[in-house]
């Protein structure tokens, strides 16, 4: 017990003391995370919504396979990039292994179906007149997109939360594609990793606080906005 | 209200767009042969030695090293596809496999350290006046002692069932199980289990303090761990940085490199981690 | 001869392999009032959305202010020019006034136009006090308010309602059909609008459309409508009241006389004289005697000779219903229809009280 405490401690002397390794990770993690969350928010909430709101032949096909998405072990979508990129892979010769990018890439994928399910689910759960009063009111595509999606905002924060949550978290795909070089692909959560395996779990701990209390407050900042505009 | 919300979106999407742009080319990617990619293995990256060497490298050189810590199988895996330029293991019989197949162009042994067998102090199995390893094994397999083993294809897992194989004993499940994990984790599972265990000297140094395990067996020659450099086989692919691996092994094995290596760790365990080949 | 404002030809709605709706012809004159009624899942809606521009007929052709719109794309523009309410609010996340002019924001109306134009409007609902309001604060009967309002503000040249008050309390109902019915008088706007309520569709509609199974079973004026019922299911949908336009003649001590078709009945309270109203019979109001059976007839009993033109038995009763110069429903008991030996075309008697006539108002201001 009094290892969690110390844990503590170190994270706290870590970050005032200013490690300037700490803070590398720190940054890289945040980045990485931030930009992944970002491009499959752009990318899924439009997907969502074209789902809910079209029909299509393969449609439920391609809904069924979001659902599963939401599922994959990270770990499997790492490998499944890992092996895209790696040199003797079919995208080698853009040389993206093992760089800040083949993690956001993996990052955003594993985000991706996350963000795309629930703002799917977010939109069908709107009444279906809705989307006809939109129309009616004389709205032409674009604008009725933009309203259902500021109906639908609250579940679709949430889904900005649970693509977040899901990708400062991850480890195994950020390990394989990656690589969790010193100073250049060194995240949270492989650092973490790393120190455990050496036995050093005092650091680790430290580290896992910090993940922690990092990705509580952007969650925290969230769900203030998610919450105060759900009260009258 | 709306505008206002989204023009703060806008913003964060646009220093985020900034922060991506900017990060993504300052990892040292501006042109392809700047980069050297070392596979090595988990304990190599683990004694912290890398650690100390790729930086001055970094320094003097311009290259940039991406250095791969995984297990052994994967790192000559990787050595075989091509993914990797320069390897650091290990594992001197699955190392001259690769080098027979025509993966490297070079093999190049420079240091070694030792592996013991560790073990509760207790020693259950009285194997501590064997006078081999291979008797050793023999005494913990007759007790049916439990023994932790890697069992993730390391050069330890190698080193190990060479071992087994050598006391010409088959083990089995019920008393010898694997962690699948990295060393200092398995020494970690077997002082929580009291089990005996095969580790190199200098992660078992590293954690002595927080584990209740002790030294039982060592010296025995088949123990020796010797660490090479090898050199992927530019014929591979284009995509190949020979030259920098070159360049790389040409600094591990230069005088003043070889000086850190002889001393390192002598510090903080009183005995240096790693000994020099003599050439 | 201004064309139609709305017209629809040939027009069939399938879901898979069923048709929902089929209508070969259907026209609705500029500055009419249409009136659709008919039992749930008749396709009320579904002919609504069609009319509205909001839902392509799988087959058929639709004219909107005499111009073919079927195959057109880009309906955007033409669904500007109209404007549907819905049963439900469906009010989105702001103020009352956000929702007001959202369809003039959506139209890109300047901001100085549409403080203009919302206004009024706020005022001629009563939502005026409720403009700064956020609407997760309304009452369900102040938020159909505002959907009437940001509709109405936009100035539609056809204006769609599908059951706008079925889901108000009766009296709010009432008074909100009112309400709506003083606005389009004013604004003389081509409407169509759907309801269950039989009332509100006498009320102020030019024309009832009785749909039933995906079909136009009659289109009449209303009063035609309820007096003679085109076939079985639409007397069945409408139900058992007669319901019978009538004029009336004198009215003096709360009682009145009163021309229906070619008879002339008693009807208790005060009408202005001349107007034409509409009375309404329930059949349990409605006594059927055989011809010789004069006896026991209370003062000022109205009395109709009429012949039996069909007869239904319900469950215990059975449905008679007698044709004078309109129809009537009456409803017999098992044992009165054996003990009167009641048969088809026989003739008989229908007797009531004044005071069973239930009187409709019907205002006239609608007919140009």
């Amino acid at each position: 017990m009094d290892l969690l405490w110390q844990g503590i401690k170190e994270a706290i002397r870590l970050l005032l003391g200013g490690d300037p390794e700490v803070f590398a990770i720190v940054l890289l993690s945040l980045r990485v995370s931030l930009i992944a969350t970002a491009t499959s928010l752009i990318l899924g909430v439009p997907t969502g919504m074209a789902l809910a709101l079209s029909r299509f032949g393969g449609r439920r096909f391609l809904i069924s396979l979001v659902n599963v998405g939401m599922g994959i072990p990270p770990v499997v979508v790492g490998l499944m990039v890992a092996i895209l990129l790696w040199r003797s892979g079919p995208l080698g010769f853009l040389g993206i292994m093992y760089s800040p990018l083949a993690i956001i890439i993996a990052q955003t994928l594993i985000a991706f179906p996350i963000v795309t399910g629930l703002t799917l689910a977010a939109v069908q759960q709107l009444n279906p007149k809705v989307r006809l009063q939109i129309l009616a009111l004389g709205a032409s595509r674009w604008q009725m997109l933009w309203i259902l999606a500021r109906e639908a905002r609250l579940s679709i924060l949430a889904a900005a939360m649970a693509g977040f949550g899901g990708v400062i978290s991850e480890v195994g795909a950020s390990m394989m594609v990656g690589g969790n070089i010193l100073g250049q692909t060194r995240v949270l959560t492989t650092a973490t990793v790393l120190e455990t395996s050496k036995g050093n779990f005092d650091v680790a701990l430290a580290l896992s606080t910090i993940l922690f209390a990092l990705a509580y407050t952007i969650t925290l900042a969230l769900t203030v906005v998610q919450q105060r505009e759900k009260a009258p | 209200m709306l505008s206002r919300v989204t023009g703060l979106c806008t913003l964060i999407l646009g220093l985020l767009c900034f922060w991506a742009a900017n990060g993504l080319t300052s990892t040292g990617q501006p042109v392809m042969n700047r980069i050297i990619i070392l596979a090595t293995t988990t304990s190599t990256q683990d004694s912290g030695l890398l650690d100390l060497l790729v930086p001055l490298f970094q320094i003097k050189t311009s290259y940039v090293v991406k250095t791969i810590a995984v297990g052994t199988g994967q790192a000559l895996a990787m050595g075989r596809r091509g993914d990797a330029d320069v390897l650091l293991v290990h594992a001197p019989e699955e190392e001259k496999t690769f080098m027979a197949a025509g993966h490297g162009i070079k093999r190049q042994p420079f240091m070694y350290n030792d592996f013991v067998l560790v073990g509760p102090t207790s020693d259950p199995a009285k194997m501590a006046k064997a006078k081999s390893a291979a008797e050793a094994l023999r005494q913990i397999a007759a007790s049916k002692t439990l023994f932790l083993s890697r069992g993730d294809n390391s050069g330890t897992h190698i080193l190990e069932k060479q071992l087994w194989m050598r006391a010409g004993i088959q083990p089995a499940e019920r008393w010898h199980q694997q962690s699948g994990q990295g060393m200092g984790q398995t020494l970690i599972i077997a002082s929580e289990k009291s089990a005996y265990t095969l580790t190199d000297r200098a992660t078992y140094l590293k954690l002595k303090r927080r584990i209740e395990l002790t030294i039982l067996l060592e010296g025995d020659p088949e123990l020796l761990n010797t660490y090479s450099l090898l050199q992927v086989n530019p014929l591979k692919s284009s995509k190949i940085n020979s030259a920098g691996a070159q360049a790389f092994v040409d600094f591990m094995l230069a005088p003043e490199t070889l000086d850190l290596i002889r001393t390192f760790g002598l510090e903080q365990y009183g005995q240096p981690l790693f000994h020099l080949l003599k050439k | 001869m201004t064309p139609a404002a709305l017209r629809i030809e040939s027009v069939e709605m399938r879901y898979g392999q069923k048709t929902i709706l089929r209508i070969p012809h259907l026209s609705i004159a500029e500055g009419e009032i249409l009136a659709v009624i008919g039992p749930n899942g008749a396709g009320k809606s579904t002919l609504l959305q069609i009319l509205g521009l909001l839902q392509r007929p799988s087959d058929g052709r639709v004219f909107f202010d005499g111009q073919e719109i079927t195959g057109c794309s880009d309906l955007v523009a033409l669904r500007r020019r109209l404007a549907s309410v819905f049963q439900e609010p469906l009010l989105f996340h702001g103020t009352v006034l956000d929702n007001v002019a959202l369809g003039l924001r959506l139209r890109g109306t300047p901001k100085n136009e549409i403080k203009r134009r919302v206004e009024p409007w706020l005022g001629k609902l009563n939502i005026s006090h409720l403009a700064g309001r956020s609407i997760a604060k309304l009452s369900f009967g102040e938020a159909q308010r505002v959907n009437l309002a940001r509709s109405l503000v936009l100035n539609p040249e056809v204006f769609l309602l599908d059951e706008p008050f079925a889901s108000l309390d009766p009296p709010t109902q009432a008074s909100m059909a009112e309400e709506l019915q003083n606005i389009l008088a004013e604004t003389k706007t081509t409407t169509v609008f759907v309801t269950q309520n039989r009332a509100e569709a006498l009320m102020f509609s030019d024309r009832l459309a009785v749909v039933i199974d995906g079909q136009i079973a009659q289109l009449d004026r209303p009063q035609d409508v309820f007096s003679h019922p085109a076939n079985e299911d639409v007397a069945a949908f409408l139900g058992v009241e007669t319901i019978v336009e009538g004029r009336v003649l004198s009215s003096a001590e709360g009682l009145s006389r009163v021309a229906l078709a070619r008879h002339e009945i008693l009807v208790t309270g005060t009408y202005p004289l001349e107007q034409e109203m509409l009375f309404c019979l329930r059949p349990e109001d409605i006594t059927l005697l055989l011809p010789n059976a004069r006896a026991a007839l209370g003062l000022n009993a109205n009395v109709i000779r009429g012949t039996i033109t069909r007869i239904r038995p319900l469950e215990t009763q059975l449905k008679v219903v007698v044709g004078c110069s309109f129809s009537v429903t009456v409803l017999v008991s098992k044992q009165a229809f054996i003990d009167l030996s009641l048969a088809r075309g026989k003739q008989v008697l229908l007797t009531f009280k004044p005071s069973a006539v239930h009187v409709i108002p019907k205002r006239l201001s609608h007919e140009r």
